[in-house]
């Protein structure tokens, strides 16, 4: 079962956050199809917000597919994101692990590894929209 | 709601309860002893000579202590009902904010002040008469035999402490102390307000209202001993007369000497050093040659009272006054309560 | 949707002063709506009059279909927790339940009970013994179990440290969701209310000036920053709220349904508590605005 925090800092309303985080949890494997969502109450028991706030993340994850709401039940997820791709996700997480390991060495600080990797992705993503 | 005015009542109530049992224990062990003095001792005095007139002095000369004690305690009832039972029944729930989670209860206000009053009132007039009850049970005994007026039943101090009028007293208070509570919305000054007040009314009832509750008795009559409290001598070294009511137990509310024309005057134009009223041998004797001689000079006693038997109509008078101010009272806070308290 | 609460012209005068006055409300069935403004603002007044603990001076007010105060059915809709939560001192946990019981027929006995379990709350402990946040989650037990639908809590939080807070949001909201419960709650502090509620009535000054769901409003609220302009030669949709300006620079909120053009502003959202901060401003500025409505 996920479990949702609010970051009351992001600057992103908290429905979103609640989408975003669902969608992650789909990525990452850690929600898979048939699971149940937390319902509305254990929700809003546990992060103190606003009910229709709740409602409002699952409907929209309803329009885009991702689950289903079978009343009297609860909250299902009825499709993936995570796809074919998560079984790549180890050995990329391995390479990721040995990159970081060699921007530590060159002497970069987490400030700029992360701006290093944030513009080169922008660019190739950029690269990839006009290809 | 019965259980909740309970729950809250607990405290003041049994503690006031729980003194009038210790005092009623306290009379149930002492009343007897109390009667069988009498008994005995007016059984003995009757064969003496002289009567009884030595016999009742040294009695309730034994007794006045403890009487007036016990008065006290009944008339000290009442104002301890108002201050701890009616101040505190609306000003605290007021003073600590609690008004505003019973109000929110499925009970309406009306009933609300009902219940409370109701309850607590009921108690307060049971306390009381218990208390009268028991004391004028006690006292009995001195009360039908008193001889000296300041014991006698219409007297301020004992008319207070007897028959029903204690219940009128208590309600009155019980009243009086809700209804400030209930304006002053403060539970201390409230108690000190309704002290206050009700301290006024009970010095101003036997002073200004009861002598006129039920129209006295005015009388002139012979100066005899029967109505006499005294004799002495006054500014001019005159003869100046101090009167008593007729009957025993009886209540003077006036008296003056008047002469043989009905003019008052403040004494008689005797000496006590010479002349019929001088003192010689036996003092009844003397004092009978005296009052003769009084009473042929024209003098009277021009007397105005109530005749002991004035004692309940004038309780019952008194407490329907009470209950009617109580009455109102509870009327008006019922009023202010639905409509002006917030 | 039915309105919960409704005010036509409402208003409560002590003496001279009036503590809320013209007061206009339509507020929905459904919602979590709070009630913000500064102290003395009259919120507590708006409050006391909607569970019936006053009466109005002017004006009519309508809860759940029906007038505050005016019979013991119309008490059992409502449940009030007033300011710094009110309970006997000298009563137990356990005898709250029991007054709660024998006071409203309505009561939820179980719903109690768990509640209180729940909570850790000690049955034997006498009230005046209790933390201010369990005194304020009591009354809160007291107040939901009676099975109102509407809840209406004054600053409820306002006492509490920020653990309690969060517990007593959490209890709340949950029971919100499980009784469907209709909540109106004040605050002095939005940062008390943002999370909790989708609906919001800013009172200052004994007036409503904006009311309104959040979404709405933080749609319909932009900040505008640009060079230093006369502003009598703004659109006349857009509704200022309020408007500071350095010698060089114009920094405005308005209001405004339709999109702003005008390349000369920099448009950026504004957050709750910089709306509300806005008309508070706003209303210290100039006494008699009008009021504005969220228009649907």
């Amino acid at each position: 079962m996920i479990e949702f925090h609010l970051d009351e800092r992001s600057g992103l309303s908290p429905y979103v956050q609640l989408v975003r985080q669902v969608r992650q949890a789909l990525r990452l494997g850690v929600l898979r199809e048939g699971d149940q969502l937390p319902t509305v109450k254990e929700v809003v028991a546990l992060l103190a917000i606003n009910p229709n706030t709740v409602l409002k993340a699952y409907r929209e994850l309803e329009h885009e597919g991702l689950v289903a709401a079978r009343p009297g039940v609860g909250t299902f997820v009825t499709a993936t994101l995570a796809g074919t791709s998560l079984a790549a996700h180890g050995p990329l997480r391995q390479d990721l692990r040995r990159w970081l390991a060699k921007a530590r060495k060159a002497g970069l600080d987490d400030d700029s590894i992360e701006a290093l990797f944030m513009t080169t992705f922008r660019t190739s993503t950029r690269e990839e929209d006009i290809a | 709601m019965i259980w909740l005015t309970w729950r809250q009542f607990r405290i003041p109530g049994v503690a006031v309860f729980a003194g009038l049992a210790v005092f009623a224990v306290i009379l149930a062990f002492t009343g007897p002893a109390l009667a069988h003095d009498y008994a005995t001792g007016i059984a003995a005095c009757t064969n003496e000579s002289g009567g009884c007139d030595e016999f009742l002095r040294r009695f309730f000369r034994d007794y006045q202590n403890t009487f007036l004690a016990f008065a006290a305690l009944v008339l000290l009832l009442p104002p301890l009902i108002g201050l701890f039972w009616g101040a505190p029944l609306i000003a605290r729930e007021l003073e600590t904010g609690t008004h505003r989670l019973v109000w929110n209860q499925t009970v309406t206000r009306t009933r609300w002040l009902t219940v409370k009053l109701g309850l607590v009132g009921l108690a307060a007039m049971i306390a009381a008469a218990l208390g009268s009850l028991a004391v004028t049970w006690w006292s009995s005994t001195i009360d039908q035999n008193a001889g000296r007026d300041q014991f006698a039943r219409l007297s301020s101090v004992v008319f207070d402490a007897r028959g029903i009028v204690p219940i009128g007293y208590a309600a009155f208070a019980f009243a009086l102390g809700m209804t400030v509570g209930m304006l002053i919305r403060r539970t201390l000054p409230a108690m000190a307000v309704t002290l206050a007040a009700f301290a006024v009314i009970q010095i101003a009832m036997p002073t200004l209202v009861r002598p006129y509750l039920l129209p006295p008795t005015r009388a002139t009559v012979e100066i005899t001993p029967a109505i006499l409290d005294g004799i002495s001598l006054g500014a001019g070294r005159f003869i100046h007369l101090q009167a008593k009511a007729p009957d025993p137990g009886g209540w003077l509310l006036d008296s003056h000497t008047v002469d043989a024309s009905g003019n008052a005057v403040e004494e008689i134009p005797l000496t006590a050093s010479s002349g019929p009223c001088a003192p010689s041998g036996e003092p009844r004797e003397s004092m009978a040659k005296c009052l003769v001689e009084i009473n042929r000079l024209g003098y009277r006693q021009q007397l105005t009272y109530h005749a002991p038997t004035r004692f309940w109509p004038f309780q019952w008078i008194e407490t329907a006054i009470y209950f009617a101010l109580a009455l109102g009272l509870t009327g008006f806070s019922f009023w202010w309560t639905r409509r002006r308290l917030s | 949707m039915t309105a919960v609460l409704q005010a036509r012209g409402l208003g409560k005068r002590y003496g001279k002063r009036w503590a809320l006055s013209d007061c206009t409300l339509d507020v929905p069935a459904g919602h979590v709506v709070g009630l913000v403004g500064p102290n003395g603002a009259g919120k507590t007044t708006l409050l006391n009059l909607a569970a019936g603990q006053l009466a109005p001076t002017a004006g009519s007010i309508e809860v759940l279909g029906g007038r505050p105060g005016s019979s013991a059915a119309q008490l059992a809709k409502v449940g009030f927790v007033a300011q710094d939560t009110p309970t006997y001192a000298g009563l137990t946990v356990a005898e709250h339940l029991r007054l709660g019981a024998r006071l409203n027929p309505g009561w939820d006995a179980g719903l109690a009970r768990g509640r209180i379990e729940r909570l850790g709350l000690d049955p034997r402990q006498k009230a005046g013994k209790l933390s201010g946040g369990q005194r304020a989650q009591l009354a809160l037990t007291l107040a939901i179990a009676k099975r109102p639908g509407l809840l209406i809590l004054d600053e409820p939080i306002a006492a509490l440290d920020p653990l309690a807070r969060r517990e007593f949001m959490q209890g709340l909201l949950e029971a919100a969701v499980e009784q469907e419960l209709s909540v109106v709650l004040s605050s002095h502090l939005v940062s008390d209310l943002e999370r909790a509620c989708d609906h919001l009535i800013v009172l200052v000054e004994s007036r409503v000036r904006v009311t309104g769901e959040v979404e709405e409003l933080l749609a319909t609220h932009h900040r505008l920053t640009g060079p230093r302009r006369d502003l009598d030669r703004l659109p006349a949709d857009q509704q200022i709220v309020s408007a500071s300006h350095t010698d060089r620079q114009s920094t405005l909120i308005i209001r405004t349904g339709a999109p702003v053009h005008d390349p000369a502003w920099t448009v950026s959202q504004v957050g709750l508590e910089d709306l509300v901060l806005a008309y508070m401003n706003s209303a210290a500025a100039t006494d008699h605005r009008p009021l504005l409505e969220v228009q649907r």
